[in-house]
């Protein structure tokens, strides 16, 4: 049995601690919109908020995942100003690494509300999108920091 | 409000598919619409499969094209939209099922690829919104006793003219489904649209920002098992052995089953499952080509450049030119086996009863799997329900049936629901790759400098042979030569031959197929004899395009927006290339600058110029252009499949690296609107991007690559033998 908070909502698991906590959120909570995309960390669409900071689900296993502050793309308020610049820019295009690109992009402007251009770099570049939609993450995501800041 | 499918319609769409009747039939020239027969609920006005309109005025249309990134859940709709006159607020979109009643009119199949989605539907989908529009003016017509010309249609609503009244099309539904669906439906001319044309924001975005768009591998279906499958790990192995007692001790686990394409376990839970397939031991026995790696497969390929190939086009004669030639040059080109790495790893749900099957799955080829399921379940068409979800990119590999064949195999077996997904080193090894592939062409150039002969001789193993056999006419592979037999270079002798090398390593539709290799050794090369003769690249270019005004007008505009022939800024340089493939001219320009210690590439901006005849979305056109070349550029800069010991040895992206933010340019596209014939633009982006890179290292450095990808070793060695 696994203890976790997700979005908020408490949640009694019954899984093995070993198993990487990405997969308890899909296929044990059904929250998909985290997505499995390499398993090794090195893709970024399993990007969640543990505490405020932005992980990679597949790389934590459930069991350490307790007594922490889990939060999912589903529990990303709908106006945060990283979403609604995504829709301004029109992003995504097969939309599957989106989550865990605006998931990253969030968590960045929380600790750097001002990023530079190489800030935004070398906080994305982690982040896999095989449609290549990386100019317009870069664009949206200047776009969230003047909004974020206006708000 | 814009609604995409959510979850909720995804599960209700099952119901929608059933006894509709064909929309149109396909004749030589077009198309026809027929109404559909079966009457639908009091008051919804459904005059085609394409669209209905009910009373609240929400108006929901029907896409028969998978959504993979390229936008067609948007501008599809729009095509339709427009015609009808809709409010585009009011628009929903449904997804197609499979099915008779949504086959490509063209190809007679439906599934998604080839960037034909446009090309293919806009005739009928504009002839379905005109139709309903037509009826809609008549029944308003009808209700206020003026003439059809009284009537005035705009963002869903009919204006009646005479007295100024305006009522939105819902109050007119039930008296236009009573109405005859009109034969030849008025569409509109170009300067009528209202939509198509204009940048509309994609109806999917919303759900994508949230994690609600349900993709393949999203699905869950109540009291399903998740099956995982061991392979062969090399190709052409056997089983040998497998511990199925120590994989049915894992709590959880169900079955162990054997299917066609290896050894099984099917578990309650994704964990069960993975350790179950671990406890298999599976042992496997050698492959067929047990000593087949990187190198020997790269030797095969030289060495088959030596062969006579089939003759896939002759203009002239080459033999005769080259004798006549004053200068002549030659060179071999290697490209390596790609991996599609889609985002979303393959992956199936199928539930498979007596009497019924439902599958659920990220698929380009609907056909392909209702015909699959009918196969694996003896059920007919009408028994099966395909349910298409988003796809986590498509490019060519979701073309092919395979992973809903695990799912449908171990559904079939155990009598559940059974979801099949994929890690990223079983997508990875169990790919049907872009072939590796090579060349070998001859340029001759007169005493003045102009080209008058060009052979090229392509070495590929053959992707339709396996995946559409008829498509292959007299021996050549069609993707083979694509981009070099059709090019719109005017040579005034031509060769093109094809040499099929056949291998163990499946292959298969990569984005833009033949033309992601073919671009960059016909644009490569033609930088080498621009260089030869002494020529400006772009000039070279123009001089071959004399009779083509659109790649030719196209060039001139990507220079221009580039600063062609302008001093570049210092250490960098520029190159071009050009490419038309899919109905469509791209070139780009890329500024480039390398470190000649270390061979690395930095690729700064790219200047893009795409035209794709008309345009239905400008704004798509941009995300297709930047997200193909992007594509294009990873591969020339870092992709390549590594096999040994007669398997795939790359696994994950850690041996397998593809282009991140970091190394991303600055994009600049622009759309040279033509207003000619559809031309696609899936995939027009991806040929030119590695020519234009490798053409501006040759700027940069007198280095000329011809082998890809341009890792910094391949680029230093290129550097030290200049």
């Amino acid at each position: 049995m696994v203890k976790l908070n997700v979005n908020g909502k408490e949640h009694k698991v019954k899984v093995n601690p070993d198993v990487p906590l990405l997969w308890v959120i899909r296929e044990y909570l059904k929250l998909t919109g985290t997505k499995f995309g390499c398993g090794i960390g090195l893709c970024g669409s399993c990007t969640v908020h543990i505490d405020g900071k932005a992980q990679r689900s597949c790389q934590m296993l459930a069991g350490d995942a307790q007594g922490k502050k889990i939060t999912t793309i589903e529990g990303l308020p709908r106006n945060h100003p990283v979403k609604i610049a995504w829709v301004k820019e029109q992003v995504p295009q097969c939309g599957y690494c989106q989550p865990g690109q605006i998931m990253e992009a969030a968590a960045l402007l929380a600790e750097k509300p001002k990023p530079t251009e190489e800030d935004i770099i070398n906080h994305m570049s982690g982040n896999l999108c095989r449609c290549g939609t990386y100019t317009r993450i870069k664009r949206a995501i200047k776009i969230a920091a003047k909004e974020g800041r206006k708000s | 409000m814009n609604k995409a499918i959510t979850r909720r319609e995804f599960l209700k769409k099952s119901l929608a598919g059933a006894g509709l009747t064909i929309a149109i039939s396909i004749t030589p020239l077009g198309h026809r619409i027929f109404a559909a027969t079966e009457k639908e609920k009091v008051g919804v006005f459904k005059p085609n499969v394409w669209l209905q309109i009910t009373p609240d005025d929400v108006v929901t249309i029907v896409v028969n094209k998978s959504e993979m990134g390229q936008g067609v859940y948007t501008s599809l709709p729009m095509i339709v939209a427009d015609e009808l006159d809709a409010d585009w607020e009011q628009v929903n979109l449904e997804v197609a099922p499979a099915g008779s009643a949504y086959i490509d009119p063209v190809w007679g199949r439906q599934s998604t690829g080839g960037s034909t989605s446009i090309r293919h539907m806009f005739e009928p989908l504009a002839e379905a919104g005109a139709a309903a529009r037509m009826m809609l003016v008549k029944a308003a017509a009808q209700t206020w006793g003026v003439s059809e010309g009284d009537c005035e249609t705009s963002a869903g609503s009919v204006k009646n003219k005479k007295d100024g009244r305006r009522l939105t099309y819902g109050k007119f539904t039930m008296k236009a489904s009573q109405l005859k669906v009109p034969d030849h439906p008025e569409v509109k001319k170009r300067d009528q649209f209202r939509l198509v044309g204009t940048p509309e924001a994609r109806l999917d975005i919303p759900y994508k920002i949230t994690g609600s768009a349900v993709f393949g591998i999203d699905v869950s279906v109540p009291g399903m098992l998740y099956g995982t499958v061991e392979r062969p790990p090399v190709y052409g192995a056997r089983l040998v052995s497998y511990d199925e007692k120590s994989a049915m001790k894992i709590p959880g686990l169900r079955r162990v089953v054997k299917i066609d394409r290896g050894i099984a376990v099917c578990a309650d839970t994704i964990d069960a499952a993975w350790n179950g397939k671990k406890a298999l031991k599976a042992r496997w026995s050698e492959g067929v080509e047990p000593h087949m790696n990187n190198k020997t497969l790269e030797e095969k390929f030289i060495a088959y450049t030596d062969k006579k190939g089939l003759t896939a086009r002759k203009v002239g004669d080459v033999n005769k030119a080259f004798d006549q030639a004053s200068k002549k040059v030659g060179a071999v080109y290697l490209l390596p086996y790609l991996s599609h790495t889609n985002t979303e790893p393959m992956n199936g749900t199928a539930y498979v009863r007596k009497d019924a099957c439902e599958v659920w799955v990220s698929t380009q080829n609907q056909t392909g799997v209702l015909e699959l399921a009918q196969k694996l379940t003896g059920l007919k068409s009408g028994q099966i329900q395909v349910h298409t979800t988003y796809l986590g990119t498509g490019f060519g590999r979701r073309f092919e049936t395979d992973f809903a064949e695990e799912a449908l195999e171990l559904s079939k077996a155990t009598g559940k629901p059974v979801k099949v997904i994929w890690k990223r080193e079983e997508d990875m090894q169990n790919d049907f790759y872009r072939p590796g592939n090579s060349c070998r062409i001859q340029g001759g150039l007169d005493n003045k400098g102009n080209l008058i002969a060009w052979s090229h001789r392509v070495v590929v193993p053959s992707i339709f042979a396996r995946a559409m056999p008829g498509a292959v006419k007299n021996g050549i592979d069609p993707a083979a030569v694509d981009g070099i037999e059709n090019t719109p270079y005017e040579f005034p002798n031509f060769l093109v031959e094809y040499v099929r090398m056949d291998t163990p390593v499946p292959v298969g539709f990569w984005r833009s197929v033949g033309n992601s290799h073919n671009g960059f050794t016909m644009e490569s090369f033609m930088d080498e004899m621009a260089h030869a003769a002494g020529r400006d690249p772009l000039d070279f270019r123009l001089s071959l395009l004399k009779n083509n005004p659109r790649p030719r007008r196209l060039l001139e505009a990507v220079a221009e927006k580039a600063g062609w022939g302008k001093a570049p800024k210092k250490g960098q340089a520029l190159g071009i290339a050009q490419h038309f493939a899919f109905g469509s001219y791209v070139a780009h320009v890329a500024e480039v600058s390398v470190d000649k210690k270390n061979g690395q590439i930095r690729v700064h901006r790219v200047v893009c110029a795409v035209d794709c005849g008309s345009v239905v979305n400008p704004d798509t056109i941009k995300a297709q252009m930047e997200g193909g070349l992007i594509m294009g550029l990873s591969a020339a800069l870092k992709e390549k499949v590594e096999f040994s010991d007669g398997g795939v040895k790359s696994a994950n992206f850690d041996n397998y690296e593809i282009l991140r933010m970091n190394e991303t340019p600055e994009i600049e596209v622009h759309i040279i609107v033509h207003n000619d014939k559809l031309g696609g633009i899936g995939e027009p982006a991806v040929p030119p991007i590695a020519p234009a890179v490798a053409n501006a290292v040759y700027a940069a450095t007198g280095a000329r690559i011809r082998r890809l990808p341009m890792k910094p070793e391949t680029v230093l060695e290129a550097i030290k033998s200049v």
